[in-house]
């Protein structure tokens, strides 16, 4: 357990923004995957995208980690922002463009 | 498995008792659920630590036995 939480926290800091989902931003695996990868794309935010369908111990563990039972999960800076529904609300909404901007994440 | 209405709504109250509770039938299956949940205490909590308070409420029943609920959460 200790050795997937330390993975976990490493991939979380390894970009400054991370999106852990189904399939890739090319050929995602589940619509609310896609729909985020597809926010951040229009965002023009640079991204580091996780498939957790490669990787069943990432998976499991993240969730446990996050306290967070679904994917897609979008961290910004080492902290979970949200899934779908949240991450597609504050797009609406313009606070995530705000988040990036206090986190001195670029974007179009 | 599905979890109707009533049972949703007791086990977010028992929770968080001022929430006030919104349900909207996805599928009519009693398995595909949307809440709006509205309570004071979200207020000045992330998103992600509101949603949080909501799936604690359900134990491990939310991705078991309820299969979907899909979730808003406003401050009161």
């Amino acid at each position: 357990m200790s050795d997937i939480n330390a993975r976990i926290r490493n991939e979380i800091e390894s970009s400054a923004v991370v999106l852990f989902m189904k399939g890739t931003p090319q050929a995602p695996q589940c619509g609310f995957s896609m729909q985020v990868a597809q926010i951040l794309n229009h965002l023009g935010a640079p991204y580091k995208a996780v498939n957790v369908l490669a990787d069943p111990e990432l998976r499991e563990g993240l969730k446990l980690y996050s306290n967070w039972p679904t994917f897609p999960q979008l961290y910004v800076k080492g902290e979970l922002v949200g899934g779908c529904d949240i991450a597609r609300e504050m797009f609406e909404t313009g606070e995530l463009v705000a988040l990036f901007d206090k986190e001195g994440v670029p974007h179009a | 498995m599905p979890m109707p209405a009533y049972e949703i709504e007791r086990l977010i109250l028992a929770a968080i008792p001022d929430a006030i509770v919104e349900l909207t039938a996805l599928a009519g299956d009693d398995d595909h659920w949307a809440a709006t949940v509205t309570s004071e205490s979200f207020r000045g909590l992330s998103r992600v630590k509101q949603h949080q308070m909501v799936n604690a409420a359900f134990g491990g029943r939310l991705g078991t036995e309820l299969h979907a609920l899909a979730l808003t959460t406003r401050a009161a």
